[in-house]
């Protein structure tokens, strides 16, 4: 096969002249350098990209968080006074007055849902990471993801079927159940990971010491995990701590000061709700400063558990 | 510990070229017999029987796999906390079967001691809490403050760490250095005065110091009690003990005084595994 005019030589093109004495790269060689610098010429335009995009993402994850807190703080602050944590709401028209009982409903509803779901949620956790493979682990642990993801609403429901209606009445003791049955599933998961992640040698030292099964995971493993499982606790708290839905049916909600359990309680999600769709300006306002005192007591819990949890060494003695 | 009769202090075993297993000079305390151990259906110690002498350090010494911690773990019934583990034979400790009806492991394992590859301080706990931490399970026996406080320091002092720590005794335990960490868990083997020690390559993760540090007091434990090591380092072996087990496949090859074994060893297959042909 040749071609007329313009006739080659087969022979492969002249080598580029060699750096070192004598010793001449191979083709094999020539070749693999090459690939490399094309691949590590690639390599770093993906990582410029890769890095670029994670870093887009960060920024966008925490945006709503600044627009959310931005525009409670326009809207709430100028609300937010002495009155609004002592006072009670005043009736629809007057000016003034405040959410202190909203407040501490809350604070009594989260108390009541942590008294309920933290020892039913460590507990399962510490059964699931102890007993891994067991049809019983295997079930809870899928039904537990269920619960996870149950709408609260439902739960609202439910505790008004099996708790309000036997008893007769709207309870705390009704809101506090359906959310810490809410916390139940989070706390679960949450101390199954922290409880696996504790090293076995750990688990293993103590058993070699004479500890029996339970006072190893209640001394050794349950302490060593204790900080994630807090982590895990405040977590399932903020989160229940904002829920509306459940305590419509259960709570109800309270114009006057009560922090008993066998009665109807105030809520502030339940007072941001009423105030939000009330025709009033005045309410409205009140319903954003609220909404701000709910993220920041959300943020105090979190702040004093972890102040509470740090390393404790300094204490001494047993 | 109960006090026991007095028995010679062990010589230090001298060569003795064709006598691989001679009569043993020390009073045997921990012995295992005919013991077996499998994970699920695999058996990895055949049948193992020895005995491990009172103030005796007995090196366990093998390739990688040959189930020589496996068979240190069942010497304090540890292996059974694996799941799918099992163990057949006995294992007498002064006599008396600890695998045997009716015996609580948890007990077993406060008379017999157990350090690990790696350190593992309880990472809650102070120093002198993590040495204390076998005494506060103790029950109605558990030693009031001050008395503990005596058995902390003595542990402490045993394991070369009191000087070290002596100022910060209510500290993390983690902040310790890798050797010193090892040492910690040493003396917390210790507060409990166990009378059997095992050590499961006790200085695999250290460096030269700190090993250097961990043999000296394996050396001076046997003063008290009985030793067993299990070493991947030969020259450890040959360093801190006065008898050497060889281990290959699951089986005992061979037990003799560590300085005819390392000599005048009485089975080929302990010969390759010494001499590096293979291992």
């Amino acid at each position: 096969m040749t071609t007329p005019g313009i006739a080659r030589p087969i022979a492969p093109p002249p080598r580029p002249p060699s750096r070192g004495r004598g010793l001449r790269p191979s083709g094999v060689q020539r070749a693999a350098a090459e690939r490399t610098r094309t691949t590590l010429g690639r390599r770093r335009v993906v990582n410029v990209l890769m890095v670029g995009v994670t870093c887009v993402a960060a920024v966008v994850a925490t945006l709503p968080l600044v627009f959310i807190l931005g525009h409670l703080v326009r809207e709430g602050a100028s609300s937010i006074n002495l009155a609004f944590f002592t006072e009670l709401p005043k009736p629809p028209g007057e000016e003034g007055g405040g959410m202190a009982n909203a407040m501490v409903g809350t604070l009594v509803l989260i108390l009541a849902a942590s008294a309920f779901g933290l020892p039913i949620g460590i507990g399962a956790g510490m059964y699931l990471a102890e007993n891994r493979g067991t049809h019983l682990a295997n079930a809870v642990r899928f039904l537990s993801d269920v619960l996870n993801g149950l709408p609260s609403i439902v739960m609202g429901i439910f505790a008004w079927q099996f708790l309000v209606r036997p008893m007769g009445k709207f309870t705390a003791l009704a809101g506090g159940i359906a959310l810490g049955a809410m916390m139940i599933p989070l706390v679960t998961r949450t101390t199954e990971e922290m409880i696996r992640i504790v090293p076995v040698s750990l688990r293993e030292a103590a058993l070699a010491l004479g500890y029996s099964r339970w006072r190893t995971s209640l001394v050794v493993v349950l302490r060593t995990a204790l900080p994630g499982i807090v982590t895990g606790a405040l977590v399932a708290v903020s989160r229940i701590a904002g829920e509306t839905a459940p305590l419509l049916f259960t709570v109800l909600g309270n114009q006057f000061w009560s922090t008993s359990l066998t009665e109807p309680i105030a809520a502030l999600p339940l007072q941001i709700f009423s105030f939000a769709i009330s025709p009033y300006d005045q309410q409205h306002a009140l319903a954003w400063a609220g909404a701000l005192v709910l993220i920041g007591i959300v943020l105090v819990i979190s702040l004093a558990a972890r102040f509470a949890t740090r390393s404790r060494f300094g204490r001494g003695g047993d | 510990m109960a006090t026991e009769t007095k028995s010679p202090r062990v010589p230090r075993p001298a060569a003795n070229p064709g006598a691989p297993q001679p009569a043993d000079p020390a009073r045997v305390r921990l012995e295992p017999r005919e013991l077996s151990a499998f994970f699920g259906a695999a058996e990895v110690v055949r049948g193992v029987s020895i005995g491990f002498g009172d103030r005796e350090v007995t090196a366990i010494i093998g390739p990688s796999g040959c189930g020589k911690s496996t068979l240190l773990r069942c010497l304090n019934r540890m292996h059974e906390t694996v799941p799918n583990a099992r163990v057949g034979g006995t294992v007498t400790l002064d006599g008396q079967d600890i695998y045997a009806k009716g015996v609580n492991p948890i007990e077993v394992r406060r008379h017999i001691g157990m350090v690990f590859q790696r350190p593992t301080p309880f990472p809650t706990m102070s120093i002198r809490d993590n040495v204390a931490a076998g005494l506060r399970i103790l029950g109605r026996d558990r030693p009031s403050k001050t008395a503990t406080d005596q058995i902390v320091e003595d542990a402490l002092r045993r394991t070369a760490l009191w000087d070290e720590v002596s100022s910060r005794l209510k500290e993390s335990a983690v902040a310790l250095s890798g050797g010193q960490q090892q040492r910690l868990c040493i003396a917390r083997a210790l507060a409990t005065r166990p009378a059997v020690l095992l050590l499961d390559e006790p200085t695999a993760s250290l460096d030269p110091i700190s090993t250097q540090k961990v043999e000296e007091l394996v050396y001076e434990l046997r003063r008290d009690m009985t030793v067993v090591i299990v070493t991947h380092n030969m020259q450890q072996a040959a360093r801190v003990s006065d008898r050497t087990a060889f281990m290959l496949a699951g089986e005992l090859v061979e037990v003799a005084p560590t300085n005819s074994l390392f000599t005048t060893p009485g089975d080929q297959r302990t010969e390759a595994y010494i001499t590096g042909r293979f291992g």
